[in-house]
């Protein structure tokens, strides 16, 4: 406990001059690397990645936007020439197997750079936990922080619909030992936060309602005083909707990462 | 009497044939409009969608009464069809029941009469469930019944398919009661075929008490109202959201069979980008091939879109399930996913109709983009596939969306400003947001500091 870089953060440029190469490269992705709120998600995610003793590395500055919102928003030049830009810089370390805590970057580099020429195993970080917790490097706490407290998940859409990623986030917080409640539309029936498709950098079209508002009051209906969400922009929607309707003190938001990283008192 | 029924049925025959496949021919037509897209690979796998989600209506189980009552139809409408071998080859014949007094031949009525109670028993199901179905729609207020795009004649057309097959299964049971009764009073050409038990109990009430004669008529007037309606049926399907029960099947096989969250690439847009990256590009022959022809980037009209869109459009059943679950739609917006695929199958008809004619086809002056789905409508969608997910027929509203957000934002620059703006932070900032590039990994730094001044704490 003396070492004060307790927590290493190990870029691919330092990996690569010592001809070493990690087990996995942590791709944290623009909200990960510049939004406050989900930079403590990259923080809680690298602090359990140095828990459990795995050799990763990330990109830091030579990591770039993965295209995704231009693509999505109809900008297909630009989304190739960032995706290029980006598997050039992948390819050119020989990275193998990619980690991200963003649905969105998973997404896109999982299904859309083998296109393009990069090819990789990509997973998002609730499955990386889940493989964690059935190697047993992560184990259920008794006791913990969250210990029979109510915990709604919320499916972000880039993970489930997008790519049927519907239990490894369920599994993550099955290890706090609380109580997973689901809300009315769950699973492949999840209502979306409102910011996917670009959505995230433009004002709503007019409408009667903002769509995380009719969120946040389905995951208030349940009781849950966390609502758990595995992406940036779900983060943000549903944290802004919790504000809205005034329960931030009763309410919390937070990240599977966060969550384990808490149980496991990092 | 009876030659004059065979030549107006070998009349109705050609002429129900003739229009079909003109009709058919249209729609093929209209679907080739299209873009050409590889969706011939995987066979195996789009065989088994086909029998579990087409054939098997995987997915309308989502909605468990709905489902059941679609299946009554659906079932009803495959069995009780069988029967029109029957009436086909009576009709070309001029006989009554020939496949009855085939198996009495060979003493098998038993085999008949049972048949003819199973398609007796499915047609009350489908007369029940129609009946239910229409005061679903129009007495309950079910809300995916509404909106924007259900009025006129897509509101009438749910209701005549529901109307159009009471007739039909009505038809059937008094062909059968009438019958029955010339049978006991042992009238020439009316062979034995046993007791149809549901038409005997409530349909022979009502025919019991008519002379033979009449009798006569009723049997022939409902034979032929069921025959006529059949073939009436058919060709009106063609023009109507009913089209899906053909349909579906070949738009289930065709589906997309990546995950749902993959956009499609632009290959076009990939060969440009590399000879702008200075990479080699391959296929350099198939660039030179479509020298003079640059194709549009993105949808503007039916014709930007892939066929496997067009298809869709043409299997669409209009029961709302993509707009019921969509975020943009719920909350108010104008998007309604049901509705992009229904422009889309009006735009392709209009255009189909104006080639036939001679007329200047896509060059009328019109375009889906403008004319039929507005950019409000595509601005508004999350991309998040609640549409994808819950049709039952495999279409991808989604699809269409993102193609016409791509003429949208590449040929016509006309993304909103917002995203316009985010479009510049990237290229300059290589970030959505306008941060310096040089703060990337500040995160490190913080959390290298949160740890020293945890340290100094401890």
């Amino acid at each position: 406990m003396e070492d004060k870089n307790l927590y290493k953060v190990p870029t691919m440029a330092e990996m690569a001059q010592n001809g070493e190469s990690p087990e996995v490269l942590f791709w944290v992705g623009c909200a990960g690397s510049f939004d406050d709120r989900y930079k403590e998600v990259t923080k809680a995610f690298i602090k359990i990645l140095n828990k459990v003793g795995i050799k990763f590395a990330v990109l830091g500055q030579e990591e770039s936007c993965t295209g995704d919102p231009a693509r999505r928003a109809g900008n297909e030049f630009l989304f190739q020439m960032q995706a290029m830009g980006n598997i050039q810089v992948l390819n050119g370390y020989n990275i193998k197997k990619i980690v991200t805590a963003c649905p969105h970057c998973f997404n896109t580099i999982k299904n859309e750079y083998p296109d393009l020429g990069g090819n990789y195993e990509v997973m998002h970080h609730s499955e990386f936990l889940q493989q964690l917790i059935n190697d047993g490097r992560i184990t259920l706490k008794e006791g913990g922080a969250f210990e029979g407290k109510k915990i709604t998940y919320h499916d972000s859409c880039y993970l489930g619909r997008a790519n049927d990623v519907y239990e490894a986030p369920r599994k993550v917080l099955e290890t706090l030992d609380a109580e997973l409640v689901e809300m009315k539309r769950c699973k492949t029936n999840g209502l979306c936060c409102g910011a996917g498709g670009a959505q995230m950098f433009k004002e709503p079209e007019k409408g009667n309602k903002d769509i995380n508002i009719e969120r946040t009051e389905e995951a208030l209906d349940t009781g849950a005083g966390i609502i758990a969400t595995a992406c940036p922009f779900c983060m943000t929607m549903m944290s802004d909707g919790v504000k809205n309707k005034e329960k931030e003190e009763q309410v919390k938001v937070f990240d599977l990462a966060e969550l384990i990283a808490k149980n496991e008192k990092l | 009497m009876a030659i004059f029924q065979q030549i107006l049925f070998i009349a109705v025959v050609a002429t129900t044939g003739y229009l079909l496949f003109k009709r058919i021919l249209r729609i093929r037509n209209n679907i080739k409009l299209g873009r050409k897209t590889d969706r011939f690979d995987n066979k195996s796998e789009r065989w088994k969608n086909t029998l579990l989600i087409a054939f098997g209506q995987k997915k309308m189980f989502k909605k468990p009464i709905a489902a059941l009552l679609h299946l009554g139809i659906y079932v009803g409408f495959l069995v009780i069809n069988i029967e029109g071998i029957e009436f086909f080859l009576d009709g070309l014949f001029g006989k009554h029941r020939v496949i009855a007094r085939f198996l009495q031949g060979i003493n098998m009525t038993g085999f008949y009469t049972v048949t003819l109670n199973i398609f007796e028993f499915l047609a009350v199901i489908v007369i029940l469930s129609c009946v239910f179905f229409l005061i679903r729609r129009n007495i309950l207020g079910i809300k995916r019944f509404d909106g924007i795009e259900m009025t006129h004649w897509p509101k009438l057309d749910a209701n005549l398919i529901l109307i159009f097959e009471i007739i039909l299964m009505f038809a059937i049971m008094t062909m059968n009661a009438s019958d029955q009764i010339l049978q006991s009073r042992n009238v020439a050409g009316y062979p034995q075929t046993g007791r149809m038990i549901f038409s005997d109990i409530f349909a022979s009430p009502f025919y019991q008490n008519l002379s033979t004669p009449a009798l006569i008529i009723v049997e022939r007037v409902a034979w032929w109202i069921h025959i006529i309606g059949i073939f009436a049926f058919a060709i009106y399907v063609t023009y109507s959201k009913h089209l899906h029960t053909a349909l579906a099947f070949p738009n289930t096989y065709f589906a997309n069979l990546n995950a749902q969250g993959k956009i499609q690439n632009m290959d076009e847009v990939t060969k440009e980008v590399k000879m702008m990256m200075g990479m080699p590009v391959e296929n350099e022959e198939s660039t030179n091939g479509n020298e003079g022809e640059i194709p549009r980037l993105g949808a503007k009209d039916v014709n930007d879109l892939s066929w496997v869109n067009i298809m869709n459009a043409y299997s669409c059943t209009e029961c709302g399930r993509c707009t019921s679950q969509c975020p943009a739609n719920l909350t108010g917006k104008k998007l309604s996913p049901r509705k992009i695929m229904m422009d889309v199958r009006n735009r392709a008809e209009e255009v189909g109709e104006s080639i036939a004619k001679g007329g200047k086809g896509l060059e009328d002056g019109k375009s889906l983009l403008g004319d039929y789905i507005t950019k409000e409508e595509l601005f508004a969608c999350t991309s998040c596939n609640a549409c994808v997910e819950a049709c039952p027929v495999m279409i991808d509203p989604l699809s269409i969306i993102l193609q016409m957000r791509r003429y949208l934002s590449m040929e016509e620059s006309g993304a909103p400003q917002s995203w316009n703006a985010m479009f510049s932070n990237i290229e300059t900032s290589f970030a959505p947001w306008k941060f310096p590039p040089s703060d990337r990994f500040k995160w490190a730094d913080e959390l290298a500091k949160e740890q020293e001044n945890a340290d100094e704490n401890k």
